[in-house]
């Protein structure tokens, strides 16, 4: 299925939210994940289900001001 | 250092560091040491999916000692500002979020409107706001209505290192709110910081004056021993400017003055 990924369309076959993390090495890391404008907790990653055309940003914390 | 609240913590130092723009995370680290802060801003950025091994900030910094301070930076509206920081408070850093507003333009001013909007918005979701305001005394102590844990008047537009240009507002703002003002933005070297502090500052945020600093490291030092001699300046209490000159010793004993005439030693 196709979903929009920080801006980017990409081809995943991954179930849930939490296999997403998984496959970028994110689910240990201090990442928050929006799905369609809506924050999911990370204690519902893996029962969040990928649908096509989701929109999902990862975001974290980087140097600033 | 006397301890002092704000956001609903006790802290004792008066210098917030900024985490942007410094050459290396060891350089950062170092720096955050010596600067003595407690308070460390971030921004928060989409993670790079084609570099597995991102920069993320947080893991190069000592979470226990530290409060943390994220900010709204790339928000050009409230609704932008609001969603950023709902997205940090999901990632369990705590409820502190300096609002920062503006339209990506060579100055980078803070929006007066959005950012009294998202303030007031903020506020009310439980959020300890610390809106980057300019340096206006009106529109500061309406963010205080809204609902703002702190005001952050610029001293002059982001990275630019002009100092305080307008201290008169500064003293106005210290004058007319009744929460803690940071002087946030502009910063370019330990003396400005120091006439923030002595201008009635709570405090002091310090990012690219210390990161692109020759030597950060040292820098970081030489800004907190700047905020605690501006700090201590403040409590003791200045002199008034005056006009014309007056002697440190007076002139009654001089030796040179004019010989009294008494009479003769007999």
């Amino acid at each position: 299925m196709r979903v929009r990924m920080n801006g980017e369309w990409a081809d995943l076959e991954d179930r849930t939210i939490g296999d997403v993390l998984r496959r970028y090495g994110l689910e240990e890391k201090r990442v928050v994940v929006e799905a369609n404008g809506e924050i999911i907790e990370r204690a519902l990653w893996d029962s969040t289900p990928l649908k096509d055309g989701m929109v999902l940003e990862i975001v974290h914390f980087v140097g600033g001001g | 250092m006397t301890p002092y609240t704000i956001g609903g913590k006790t802290l004792t130092s008066r210098l917030f560091l900024g985490t942007g723009r410094f050459p290396n995370p060891l350089v950062l680290k170092k720096a955050i040491a010596e600067s003595g802060a407690e308070v460390l801003t971030f921004a928060i950025r989409r993670v790079q999916l084609d570099t597995v091994d991102e920069d993320a900030v947080l893991q190069h910094v000592d979470s226990g000692r530290m409060t943390f301070l994220p900010n709204t930076s790339g928000a050009r509206t409230a609704e932008e500002a609001v969603r950023i920081a709902r997205l940090v408070r999901a990632a369990g850093i705590g409820n502190w979020i300096k609002v920062e507003i503006s339209v990506a333009d060579e100055t980078l001013l803070p929006d007066p409107l959005e950012t009294l909007r998202a303030t007031e918005q903020l506020a009310k979701e439980g959020f300890a706001v610390f809106p980057y305001t300019s340096d206006d005394p009106v529109l500061c102590k309406r963010l205080e209505e809204a609902g703002a844990a702190a005001v952050m008047p610029g001293g002059s537009p982001i990275g630019t290192g002009l100092g305080i240009l307008n201290p008169y507002n500064i003293e106005r703002i210290v004058e007319r709110v009744n929460i803690p003002v940071i002087i946030d933005a502009g910063i370019g070297t330990a003396s400005d910081a120091a006439l923030a502090m002595e201008l009635g500052a709570t405090a002091v945020l310090v990012n690219t004056a210390i990161a692109k600093a020759k030597d950060p490291v040292t820098m970081a030092r030489a800004f907190r021993l700047a905020v605690e001699a501006g700090r201590e300046a403040r409590v003791a209490g200045r002199i008034p400017k005056k006009k014309y000159a007056s002697a440190s010793s007076g002139y009654e004993t001089l030796i040179s003055r004019p010989t009294k005439t008494t009479g003769a030693v007999t």
